[in-house]
């Protein structure tokens, strides 16, 4: 089921949490609303749901304008950040609850509501713990009962608030994997809350990155990594060298490849992987001096100092693969000479 | 009282490493001081009421009990804790709900005047209501031309206790609401349930252990108050006399058996009122 | 009015809650107020100028700030013992504590008049060791007083206790301070303001207390005659604007010394870095 919000606005006093929120999640997709912690992402998912009202806007689920309908008639599903499983009750009677509570003449049988526990349980892998109380569950655990317990009741949009953020970081990294390959199974429209970056390119089809309330960029977790549309985004995703032209940056630009039309904009942004590096003997314009290096995984980072009179040291980020580093043989202390393939540039 | 039901969970976890310890000797003499104080403030007097009680034997005991008198101020006690319960218990849970799932203006200044009864003197407590209902009240003569009777009657009686046990149940439910947060409200919301099945089927389990507390201490106040009660009583024997008046009227008599008889029925409800309690905040703590 | 979720039922229940709230309190309440404006202010000063009246404002504010006091004391102790140590019989010891909340006042009442007077349990004791009287004197008063404020007193420092890192006292220790020294400096600061809180609360409870009182009072004129009861001594006499005077003042005081033990407990709770 298709979601459009159209010119959504929500202010708590005089704090605008949203300001005319315009936007289309196509049926089937997963969705990340990504952004840094007060930027709005959660009030949005809960303006969706329908447990906050907007002050202005509306809320159209699969063509049907839901704004002034009520979070128990929507037929959604919420996964809550820290569950909010009912601890008086059983997994199974968490996940049944939503089939109980439905008027009479659509309710299921207590056969068929057993049956579909059962099946949802054994989808979330967790058929065993049906006679547990939340509180003898781990984190991962109640995590998924809840998924489970949202999707009992088949809603037409599946909205979970920071899913992941309560847990381990290796339990975190198994549910990612297993959400996103449950969307593709179950092919629910999804969104779901998010401040990590890593986590929403990884888990989602498509990413929207919020800040201060209003959308700075929609689009595939590629497109966002690879054509940032504002210096906000560029930095929120992934790491990322600034170059300022107003600070002396200009020449030395020019020195290490990069040409500035001036229509571009005045500041650069370059990815670490985008600075290809050489053993150099000379201490040329483009050149640099390693600081450090660590290992991260199958990548090198470098920290490297600009050799650059002008300029007060502050340090770059490049990265390479761990077979380039051996065969270059870098040692700290050493010299190297800088090419920049490739860099964003902003006003 | 509630921070402390909170509290209990945590009892178990007080550190013992032997920098945090107190000498022996420290030990010892605080932990006979403070059994000194409570044995000769507490547990004498609780004894006294026994013996004295029976100091004439239990047939005398008993006869005492079995006075009409007696039994009227039962019942009117009975009577006066089945009305005032309830109704209090239907507002802390009203006055709950509003203060911990809304926001409005005005909200801490309403929570301030819940707790009001509380720092008020229970003499006053009475004579407020004298003041309404009494013969020169406002409302006294309205109240006579109607044949009505509220001060030196029943209701009178009533009202009093209703005001002075005013707090008790929304007292114990505010924090602990406040402490629950709506999320598990808002995901039975969000599975469908209405507001009625969301509350008694997801708030009410949750609160049930705090919400028996507050209905067990106010019922206590409500059977055990005095200063309210007597001021807009009149003491008539029999009639408008609740258990803790007849005490008094019967120890002013220097009926010493029918006083202390008295008492220990009052004195019982204390304590079983105190069991309850410990229970209650063990539930709470395990819950 | 504006709601902070889509939880259920606002109206219904903020509406009960403001008419039961306006019906049983604020509207009964606010006659003391309105029965004042019937007293010119020249009445309201002879009444309340009287002689008896200025004592037993005197004692009742006197035997009330005693005992708060002593139950301050005796109730840090207990509650540091419940907290800290652990011996036999402690879980009955707790249970107790809390008894002059649940034992109805009258029944206090009585039962501390016949152990202290002078040919009861303890009065006869104190009387022929001691040479003291205690009940039918002010010091009566604060024996009953006393009895009302253990619970206050405990239960307000009790969970502030249970809640205070040993940590900090484990470093207090690592840097070379004495046990002494640790409680002085580190664990009582911490502890202040709720035992303050305690004592306010005792302080507020006795002022108004009646039912435990009287018996053990005497109630002698000029002597152990507290406030409480010279209302009650009004109403008897059907002397109204007396009784709405009396009442109106001690409301008032009460509220004032109230407002000042909240401003030294902020100032407390802001020199110990709570705030």
């Amino acid at each position: 089921m298709s979601i459009l919000l159209s010119d959504i606005s929500k202010n708590f006093g005089s704090f605008a949490a949203l300001h005319n929120i315009n936007l289309e999640v196509p049926e089937g997709e997963l969705v990340a609303l990504l952004g840094p912690s007060g930027c709005g992402k959660t009030t949005l998912l809960r303006i969706i749901a329908g447990l906050e009202h907007t002050d202005k806007g509306s809320v159209i689920i699969n063509g049907e304008n839901k704004t002034s309908q009520n979070v128990s008639q929507r037929g959604i599903g919420f996964v809550f950040q820290h569950y909010a499983l009912f601890r008086h009750m059983t997994v199974f009677e968490n996940v049944a609850f939503g089939l109980r509570v439905k008027p009479r003449h659509s309710r299921p049988s207590n056969e068929v509501i057993k049956k579909k526990v059962h099946a949802l349980l054994d989808l979330v892998q967790l058929d065993w713990l049906h006679d547990r109380y939340p509180d003898q569950l781990s984190g991962g655990q109640r995590q998924r009962i809840a998924l489970a317990r949202a999707l009992a009741v088949e809603p037409s949009v599946l909205l979970l608030d920071e899913p992941f953020g309560a847990l381990d970081a290796s339990v975190r990294k198994d549910l990612r994997l297993w959400l996103r390959n449950l969307h593709h199974d179950l092919n629910v429209t999804s969104i779901f809350v998010t401040h990590d970056q890593e986590e929403a390119m990884e888990v989602a089809s498509q990413v929207v990155v919020l800040n201060h309330g209003h959308i700075e960029q929609q689009g595939s977790p590629s497109e966002i990594y690879d054509n940032p549309t504002n210096a906000f985004v560029s930095r929120f995703i992934g790491q990322t060298n600034v170059f300022d032209l107003d600070e002396h940056d200009n020449e030395w630009l020019r020195n290490v490849g990069i040409i500035n039309t001036n229509s571009t904009g005045r500041i650069a942004h370059v990815r670490p992987h985008d600075i290809l590096i050489e053993k150099s003997e000379s201490h040329q314009d483009a050149t640099a001096t390693l600081k450090d290096w660590q290992h991260l995984g199958a990548l090198i980072r470098l920290e490297l100092v600009k050799n650059d009179p002008h300029h007060s040291s502050k340090p770059l980020f490049a990265e390479m693969p761990k077979e380039q580093f051996k065969t270059l043989a870098l040692r700290i202390g050493d010299v190297v000479k800088l090419k920049i393939r490739h860099a964003h540039w902003f006003h | 009282m509630s921070s402390h039901i909170q509290q209990i969970k945590n009892a178990k976890v007080v550190n013992k490493s032997s920098t945090t310890q107190d000498p022996v000797w420290v030990r010892c003499i605080l932990i006979t001081i403070s059994i000194a104080f409570i044995s000769l403030f507490i547990c004498v007097p609780l004894g006294l009421v026994i013996f004295q009680a029976f100091s004439k034997g239990i047939t005398a005991y008993f006869s005492a009990l079995a006075q009409p008198d007696t039994l009227a101020a039962i019942k009117l006690t009975l009577t006066v804790a089945l009305v005032t319960v309830p109704l209090n218990t239907l507002f802390g849970v009203a006055a709950a709900w509003t203060i911990t799932r809304f926001d409005f203006p005005g909200k801490s200044l309403l929570t301030t005047l819940i707790d009001l009864p509380f720092s008020v003197s229970p003499v006053i407590s009475g004579l407020i209501f004298v003041l309404l209902f009494g013969a020169q009240g406002w409302f006294g003569e309205w109240l006579m031309a109607h044949d009505i009777k509220i001060i030196f009657a029943a209701p009178g009686i009533i009202l009093a206790t209703i005001f002075i046990t005013f707090p008790f149940v929304a007292r114990q439910l505010i924090p602990l609401m406040q402490e629950m947060g709506h999320q598990e409200e808002e995901a039975a919301l969000s599975l469908g349930a209405s507001g009625w099945r969301t509350f008694f089927s997801v708030t009410l389990p949750n609160i049930k252990w705090a919400l028996l507390y507050g209905v067990l201490l106010c019922n206590a106040r409500a059977m055990g108050e005095f200063g309210a009660v007597s001021v807009v009583s009149g003491h008539i024997r029999g009639m408008t006399n609740t258990l803790p008046l007849h005490v008094e009227v019967s120890y002013n008599d220097y009926d010493v058996i029918g006083a202390f008889a008295s008492a220990s029925i009052l004195a019982g409800l204390a304590i079983v009122t105190l069991i309850l309690k410990t229970f209650l905040e063990w539930k709470q703590a395990t819950r | 009015m504006s709601q902070k979720t889509v939880m259920p039922g606002f109206r219904p229940t903020i509406g009960f809650t403001l008419l039961y709230l306006s019906l049983i309190v604020l509207i009964p309440l606010s006659t003391l107020i309105f029965e004042s404006f019937k007293l010119t202010w020249d009445d309201y000063i002879h009444i309340i100028t009287s002689k008896r009246i200025l004592s037993s404002f005197q004692v009742s504010f006197t035997a009330a700030l005693i005992a708060a006091a002593v139950a301050s004391i005796f109730g840090f102790i207990t509650a540091w013992v419940l907290v800290r140590y652990s011996f036999f019989g402690k879980n009955i010891f707790h249970a107790l504590i809390d008894l002059p909340f649940a034992l109805p006042t009258a029944v206090a009442g009585i039962v501390l008049a016949t152990l202290f007077q002078p040919s009861g349990l303890l009065g006869k004791f104190l009387l022929s060791i001691f040479g003291i009287q205690v009940a039918f004197k002010p010091l009566g008063i604060v024996i009953a007083l006393i009895f009302i404020s253990i619970p206050f007193v405990v239960r307000t420092v009790e969970p502030v206790l249970l809640e205070f890192e040993t940590s900090m006292e484990e470093a207090g220790s690592s840097l070379g301070a004495t046990r002494w020294q640790v409680f002085t400096k580190i664990i009582f600061p911490n502890i202040f303001p709720a035992l303050l809180t305690g004592f306010a609360l005792s302080f507020a409870r006795g002022v108004g207390e009646y039912g435990s009182v009287i018996f053990i009072a005497g109630n002698i004129p000029y002597v152990s005659e507290i406030v409480p009861l010279l209302i009650v001594i009004k109403l008897e006499q059907f002397d109204i604007p007396g009784a709405t005077a009396i009442a109106l003042t001690m409301l008032v005081i009460s509220f004032l010394l109230l407002l000042v033990i909240n401003l030294l407990q902020y100032w407390a709770r802001k020199r110990s870095g709570q705030l």
